[in-house]
């Protein structure tokens, strides 16, 4: 049956085929993500959803567009926000720090035409953009102080940079929305390890700062605690010094002679006050 | 329909096979009683040798040329099978016979052909499977115009779009958090804190898609890029505190806070339609080469903590031992100032009453007697004291 469909309409099925065929290759979709340059015989003519800033989407230039098979040919470039890593690059601070330094930047095209006539493909463009991240990030950092680099400068830096990127970036028909450091590390082997060692003695020292206040705060709660028994004991004792003189002497005679102790001899003369009643005779 | 007896649906009566009925007669007249070539649209009878093509033999339809075969080849099976292809133009062998292709469609009841019937429910089930699209609660989902223009984006519930491919339908779930733990692994993430000290830290991402046509249209590789702005935040904003801070849990909190507001203000100026949920500090250590210094300190803390007890357990006996002295002795001044003589001379007697009981006394009486001492004798003594001062105790 099909097969005298084919028969009875041979013509009509080849031109609908044909026809077809050249609407689908005359068709073309840019999606909202790309921009699209329509390069006729080696030549750019004309851009299809090309950036535009604060566009909303729905208004885009993306859609079905057409174009003449073969005479025109089309190249389609990334529109959204593209980022370029750069190798870890060891920068040296004026302070004769190193540092090992990455960053990244983040770029969309802005103007494919240009791109497409100066670079070609988006990995050119990258390859690029990515040598001269690295060298104005070695050269702007090498301009300040390894202090500086970890705090509040790096704000600024980073502006510094951004900017010189998006000056040659333009050349590329680029648009460098940000630059920032991932990460800025020491180097491993020596740098490293001196800090590791820095880091050591400062706790070491700080050990010990901490083991010489306990003892110099235990110390002083000692020596308060002393002080207020004196305190004590004079109040009390002061009343009558004489008594005291007396009292104390006698618990002072019976614990130096208390049992258990060393063994000790008295040699008593009769003229002692205890014996004072051997020698009165019971007068 | 006459191929129903044979697997390869060819006319049970027909085949190449025909030539072979005759010569083999004799081993299917054993199986069957069909010893002669059958007639053309008779069934065979008997099992059927599912190897040899055809039942019997019979009127060939096609290539009746063709030279003897005993068996079907993989050629046969396809060659014999061409002309069923439903689009298929040529390539059977030989031209067509009478019967045609001896595949057809099922005819309806008046003899239509099924086809337009069938197309049409397709193309049914197509639309409907294609424009009525169920987004669940979490999701989003993205409507273009044959993949290329926004249309709109579809909240959760039903909705309906025009078919596949005028509309391109693109589901995300949204409201969804997702999470990015930095760094992946186990290994050190060491980051220099503005004291140009190490610490090693870890954390968490959380974040969900605020608007999903940028999240789609603006970003170049989403997830890395929250990954390498969470980097860049967090190492920008612990390079803004010393050690201590990060190290200790006050710091933390205000860090999280931090990176979480450089992140989104990084991830606004990209318009990436990403909202960060929340950054949480899993870890904060310091590095493992320098771990024992650390731990050092804090067993010199617990040391000094144990100086300051030990000092104060002193510092309390000192004070109770002074106070307990002071209150015995008001106690026995109180009683002394009521009768101080006897209180006195009691107070003596009983004193050297429980010294010299306990000590050996030598009382020297004459005068002018130069006393010999026997040191040696009272050293002798010595080891045995308390048995003598137990005896006088006792």
């Amino acid at each position: 049956m099909i097969d005298t469909l084919w028969d009875s309409h041979k013509t009509t099925i080849v031109a609908i085929g044909a026809a077809l065929l050249a609407v689908w290759s005359s068709l073309i979709v840019v999606p909202e993500t790309e921009q699209a340059v329509v390069i006729r015989a080696g030549r750019p003519d004309r851009t299809i959803n090309r950036f535009e800033p604060n566009q909303p989407f729905g208004r885009t230039g993306a859609g079905i567009h057409y174009r003449i098979p073969i005479y025109e040919r089309l190249e389609r470039i990334d529109k959204r926000v593209m980022s370029v890593d750069m190798e870890t690059q060891q920068v040296l601070s004026t302070d004769q720090l190193r540092l090992n330094v990455d960053a990244y930047a983040r770029y969309r095209i802005i103007d494919p035409v240009r791109m497409v006539r100066s670079a070609g493909t988006l990995d050119t463009v990258e390859t690029q953009l990515s040598t001269i991240l690295s060298s104005v990030v070695r050269q702007e950092l090498g301009r300040r102080s390894f202090a500086s680099l970890l705090t509040a400068e790096r704000g600024r830096t980073m502006e510094n940079i951004r900017k010189t990127l998006d000056g040659q970036a333009r050349n590329y028909g680029a648009q460098v929305i940000d630059v920032r450091i991932k990460r800025a590390d020491l180097p491993d082997g020596t740098p490293l390890q001196s800090a590791f060692q820095r880091m050591r003695t400062a706790r070491e020292q700080e050990a010990a700062t901490i083991l010489a206040q306990g003892q110099k705060n235990a110390q002083i709660i000692r020596a308060e605690a002393d002080a207020q028994a004196a305190k004590i004991y004079a109040d009390a004792f002061g009343k009558d010094p004489a008594f005291y003189d007396f009292y104390r002497a006698m618990q002072s005679y019976d614990s130096t002679f208390a049992p258990g102790g060393a063994s000790s001899s008295i040699i008593l003369s009769p003229d002692n006050d205890y014996l004072r009643q051997f020698r009165n005779g019971g007068r | 329909m006459t191929g129903k007896r044979s697997p390869w649906g060819k006319d049970g009566s027909s085949g190449d096979g025909g030539d072979d009925g005759s010569t083999e007669g004799a081993p299917e007249g054993a199986d069957g009683n069909n010893a002669g070539p059958p007639a053309a649209g008779e069934p065979p009878k008997g099992p059927r040798n599912p190897w040899l093509p055809g039942g019997g033999t019979g009127g060939a339809n096609d290539a009746p040329g063709e030279r003897p075969r005993r068996s079907a080849s993989i050629e046969d099976i396809f060659r014999n099978r061409g002309p069923e292809g439903p689009r298929r133009g040529g390539g059977g062998d030989g031209p067509r016979g009478p019967g045609g292709p001896n595949f057809r469609l099922p005819q309806r009841a008046d003899g239509k052909s099924w086809l337009p019937v069938a197309i049409g429910v397709a193309a049914l089930l197509w639309i409907g499977v294609s424009s009525v699209h169920q987004v669940g609660p979490k999701e989003q989902a993205l409507v273009t115009w044959f993949g290329g223009k926004y249309q709109s984006t579809l909240q959760p519930g039903l909705s309906m779009t025009f078919p596949w491919p005028i509309n391109h339908v693109d589901v995300e779930p949204v409201s969804e958090f997702r999470s990015e733990a930095i760094p992946g692994g186990e290994a050190q993430n060491l980051m220099l804190t503005g004291d140009q000290n190490l610490v090693d830290l870890s954390y968490t991402v959380r974040w969900n898609i605020k608007d999903l046509k940028l999240f789609r249209f603006q970003l170049d590789k989403p997830e890395d890029t929250v990954r390498e702005v969470a980097e860049a935040a967090m190492r920008a904003s612990v390079a803004e505190r010393g050690l201590n801070d990060v190290l200790s849990g006050a710091g933390r909190g205000d860090i999280e806070q931090r990176v979480m507001q450089r992140m989104q203000s990084l991830l606004n100026t990209y318009r990436s339609g990403i909202q960060v949920q929340g950054v949480q500090i899993s870890k904060t250590d310091p590095p493992t080469e320098v771990e024992d210094a650390f731990k050092n300190v804090s067993a010199a803390q617990q040391t000094a903590e144990s100086y300051i007890n030990q000092a104060q357990a002193a510092a309390q006996q000192v004070l109770a031992r002074a106070q307990g002295d002071a209150a015995a002795f008001d106690k026995v001044y109180a009683q002394y100032r009521l009768a101080p003589d006897v209180t006195r001379r009691r107070m003596y007697y009983e004193t050297m009453e429980r010294v010299l009981r306990q000590t050996d006394k030598t009382v020297i009486e004459a005068p002018g007697v130069a006393p010999y001492l026997p040191l040696p004798e009272v050293r002798r003594s010595a080891p045995t004291p308390p048995v003598a001062t137990q005896g006088n105790a006792q």
